[in-house]
């Protein structure tokens, strides 16, 4: 009986223990969730949307090929949104985004197609375009010191008139171009496919896995030497598995149709570069004190007006980049080219939890904003909803994101 | 009693952490003026924010009797129907709209809801026929010189038929000339029977037109002077008349050494305010020295030190600066920086710190490149900067990932402090270095003072709380409108004396 006892006793406690033990690990987890609401937001957003239209289109939403789809539809919002992103930071805005984009990409079809130069060398001379055209609106901000909702607005209209002088001989202009073509549709070589999956496609998502798993842990490791606070092992091996998962899901999932477009990799090239440069870097940092304070970056030693240059330059040569992915798209030039797309491209940012406010706003939420935004429009045609109900579902996201934004801006952190 | 137009009776306002108003009473006879007297942050413009409705009835303690009624405004609007107008510092008039539109704004002259402007010209021109201001009413009121201005905001206030003209520091901007004939005017108004309440620091308005006089100190109403009692001693008397207690830590006496920087006729002209704020400015600082810049608010002082620290806010600059004996001409903050020059902030919250960021990063802003190689920051050397800072400068924040708006104004204080010390100065210029903070916080800002000095730091200190500004500095230079006014040792140093050369 004593005995019976003991082990029951013994088989208490270890429940206890086990009880114990999950109850810590869920509230490590909502202490961790909780004081990073703001950043878990939108990812939480883009996956309800996911399982909502899954659900609505049978399964269609979630096919290789509606996935493939979407990223080439987000593509050139997304890389521009990055730098958009830099300059909703530092309270301004571009209105002349979509208007540059369009003028970027008629000078590169006119170079290409009538001036016959190789799209190799003509690519990085438009990119020049595009940057210098954001110095020059960077400039009557900084320098002349014109609200930038003024100066970019007139750049929209001026740069729409120029890609009409551009047009002008020619109309639109179609293109034959191995390299645009490749940019607009193309997906990297397969090698060879291995169970009807890309493989190359497979390669680069393993690896890249191991890279963050290894990058994650070494900045863990490095803590720790400094007896600096991680996260509980338990929560650390969840994160990673969970991370992990998610970019192996996407990749077989890319793998299984074409495999991983250049529209991904030069989504995913910039915005490795901003976010290292964002997080990392001292120019990073010296954005957002401006943003968040300018006096006070002032009297820190930053040059306000340099940043200024610099963000309206980076944008420039962002939307440089996202006029000839809008290009390629179409495989032609067009007088309405960008039409509009500053709007969206302002849309992912805020939608990504930057604030109107300035000071905050990460690069990457703004990438997930806009395939946010576009995930919705895309979704919503498979249910063959109107344009009608789509506008309105967009406004209403956009302004329930801000409202989200607003509400969870002054909470208090928690300790663990 | 019945001749009281006005009395506030134990009033007392709180702000978190501090008494502004302690039992105030004060009482107001009908057609007279009456001076409110008293250091800077001795309660004077609160009182009179009470009086105004601007902090609600509800949020202070204590009981308004206007006009033999007991009255709880609960916003300008109310206290101006009531009859009693507040003219502030900060001019709240309308800059591109005429002085017509200006006057009645808010208050607009209408037939059957629509505003009839023949009507309001004609009664704007009567008002400023009784305020003595002869311009065109449909000038814009950008056009008009400050003093000007002023009197537009009287005629305003009339126009409201109040019989209580309030009027906060309304001479600190205004010239020689423009102020006597303000001055002239309140007494005009006061034989037309309106009674005019006025703060002021030059005292011999006081001691020309007052007929009564009220001086506060630390949120205690000290005294009130009947005209035959005002004398300038008496009311320079009150107005400091505190012991200086042991709340300052000592430091041996000062042993000159060699001179670290140096003014030669530094001059500023501010285009924003269209003002010259610095003029002819001569001050020198010595290794391992507290030299204090006294004055009233908007002397100068701020202007002086940044027109040292590079120049931010873009004043036409003329004169040299000389730094261990060399020349030097700091263009932007970040030169001053690199040259162990450090200014921190007076208003920490609007231009000291990032308040939506974290103790960590507002600590290391100025001094990145410290931090970084090849301009990527080493975040983990951040947190030990960062640590370190918290416990050396007793930093209470329960994390350096705390949001700076989550601290407290002593603690925000010291990550500003902080955030100057990690540059590694060797001048530090503090402005305000203890304004809105605890006196527990004050101490230990004092005591870093202290230990700084020791480590051979030489320091140039703003404060416009006197008794701490002679307790800490080692020499003096009194600033009034924007010129050096005196130089005092420490000997020297009084408040008479300091008071005497602010007011000059």
């Amino acid at each position: 009986m004593r005995i019976f006892n003991d082990l029951w006793q013994k088989i208490k406690d270890k429940i206890g223990d086990y009880r114990k033990y999950i109850v810590r690990f869920f509230s490590d987890l909502w202490v961790v969730f909780r004081n990073n609401i703001r950043d878990y937001g939108m990812y939480i957003a883009l996956v309800t949307i996911f399982i909502f239209f899954t659900i609505t289109t049978s399964g269609l939403f979630l096919t290789p090929r509606n996935v493939f789809n979407l990223i080439q539809q987000t593509g050139y919002i997304a890389v521009m949104s990055v730098g958009m992103t830099l300059i909703i930071v530092i309270r301004h805005i571009d209105l002349s985004v979509g208007s540059i984009a369009g003028f970027v990409g008629a000078v590169l079809a006119v170079l290409i197609v009538t001036y016959n130069v190789p799209s190799v060398l003509a690519i990085p001379m438009v990119l020049l375009v595009g940057l210098g055209a954001g110095f020059i609106t960077g400039f009557l901000v900084a320098k002349i010191g014109i609200p930038a909702f003024v100066a970019s607005l007139g750049g929209m209209f001026a740069y729409r008139g120029l890609i009409f002088n551009s047009l002008q001989s020619t109309g639109t202009l179609g293109l034959n171009d191995p390299i645009i073509h490749a940019i607009g549709g193309g997906t990297i070589p397969a090698i060879t496919r291995v169970a009807g999956m890309h493989l190359l496609t497979l390669i680069i998502g393993v690896v890249g896995i191991i890279l963050f798993i290894y990058s994650t842990y070494k900045t863990r490791q490095e803590k720790m030497n400094y007896d600096f606070k991680v996260l509980p092992l338990d929560l650390f091996i969840a994160k990673l598995i969970f991370i992990s998962a998610a970019i192996l899901s996407i990749t077989i999932l890319l793998a299984l149709y074409k495999g991983f477009s250049w529209t991904l990799v030069i989504v995913l090239v910039v915005v490795a570069i901003y976010h290292f440069m964002t997080n990392m870097t001292v120019l990073g940092r010296h954005i957002y004190a401006v943003g968040g304070n300018p006096d006070a970056a002032e009297l820190s030693g930053i040059s306000v007006k340099k940043i200024t240059y610099f963000v309206f330059s980076s944008m420039g040569l962002l939307s440089g980049l996202g006029g000839i992915m809008y290009l390629a798209r179409l495989n032609s030039a067009t007088f309405t080219a960008g039409e509009g797309l500053e709007l969206q491209v302002i849309a992912g940012a805020f939608v990504g939890g930057t604030s109107a406010a300035g000071g905050i706003g990460k690069v990457t939420g703004s990438v997930i904003g806009a395939l946010v935004m576009a995930s919705l429009i895309n979704g919503m045609q498979m249910m063959s909803l109107g344009s009608n109900i789509q506008n309105i579902v967009s406004g209403v996201v956009l302004v329930a994101a801000v409202i989200f934004d607003v509400k969870t801006r002054n909470m208090k952190k928690i300790e663990a | 009693m019945s001749d009281h137009i006005l009395e506030m009776k134990n009033i007392t306002k709180t702000f978190p952490g501090v008494k502004a108003l302690d039992n105030v009473n004060f009482q107001v006879e009908q057609g007279e003026i009456h001076f409110l007297v008293g250091e800077n942050g001795a309660g004077k413009s609160t009182l009179m924010k009470v009086l105004s409705g601007i902090y609600p009835t509800g949020n202070y303690s204590g009981q308004i009797i206007f006009n033999g009624e007991v009255q709880d405004f609960r916003s300008i609007a109310e206290s101006e129907a009531a009859g009693l107008a507040i003219i502030n510092q900060e001019l709240a008039l309308v800059p591109e709209m005429s002085v017509y539109e200006n006057i009645y704004l808010a208050h607009e002259i209408t037939k059957r809801k629509i505003i009839d402007w023949n009507q309001t010209i004609h009664m704007a021109d009567k008002q400023l026929k009784k305020v003595k201001l002869n311009v065109n009413p449909g000038n814009k009121v950008k056009d008009l010189n400050v003093g000007q201005q002023q009197l537009v905001e009287i005629a305003k206030a009339l126009s409201k038929n109040v019989t209580l003209l309030i009027l906060d520091e309304p001479t600190a901007a205004l010239n020689e000339n423009d102020s006597e004939n303000l001055l002239n005017l309140l007494v005009e108004l006061k034989k037309e029977g309106v009674t005019s309440i006025m703060i002021s620091h030059k005292l011999k308005e006081v001691t020309a037109i007052a007929d009564s006089c009220t001086v506060i100190r630390d949120g205690l109403t000290i005294s009130t002077l009947r005209k035959e009692e005002i004398k300038e001693e008496r009311i320079i008397k009150d107005m400091v008349g505190r012991e200086i207690d042991n709340i300052f830590p000592q430091r041996p006496k000062y042993k000159p050494r060699e001179v670290v920087l140096e003014t030669k006729n530094i001059n500023a002209y501010d285009f924003a305010s269209s003002k010259q704020v610095v003029k002819d400015a001569n001050i020198s600082l010595r290794k391992g020295e507290v030299v204090g810049l006294a004055g009233l608010m908007g002397a100068g002082r701020s202007e002086l030190a940044l027109s040292i620290f590079g120049n931010p806010r873009d004043y036409e600059r003329t004169g040299d600066l000389f730094l261990h004996g060399k020349k030097v001409n700091f263009n932007h903050p970040g030169e001053a920086l690199k040259s162990g020059v450090v200014y921190v902030s007076e208003d920490r919250k609007s231009e000291g710190l990032i308040l939506r960021q974290d103790v960590k990063q507002n600590i290391s802003i100025a001094n990145l490149r410290s931090l970084s190689k090849h301009g990527v920051i080493d975040k983990n050397e951040e947190i030990i900067v960062a640590e370190k800072y918290r416990k050396d400068i007793n930093i209470k924040t329960p994390s350096i990932e705390q949001t700076l708006e989550n601290l407290s104004g002593g603690n925000q204080q010291k990550v500003s402090v902080s955030k100057g010390l990690f540059s590694n100065p060797d001048i530090l210029i503090l402005d305000e270095p203890t304004r809105g903070i605890d006196v527990g916080a004050k101490f230990e800002i004092y005591t870093l003072i202290n230990e700084l000095i020791n480590q051979g730091m030489s320091i140039i200190m703003i404060s416009s709380e006197l008794p701490e500004l002679l307790a800490m500095s080692d020499r003096l230079y009194v600033v009034a409108e924007g010129k050096i006014t005196g130089e005092l040792s420490k000997e020297e140093a009084t408040q008479e004396n300091v008071m005497k050369l602010a007011t000059l």
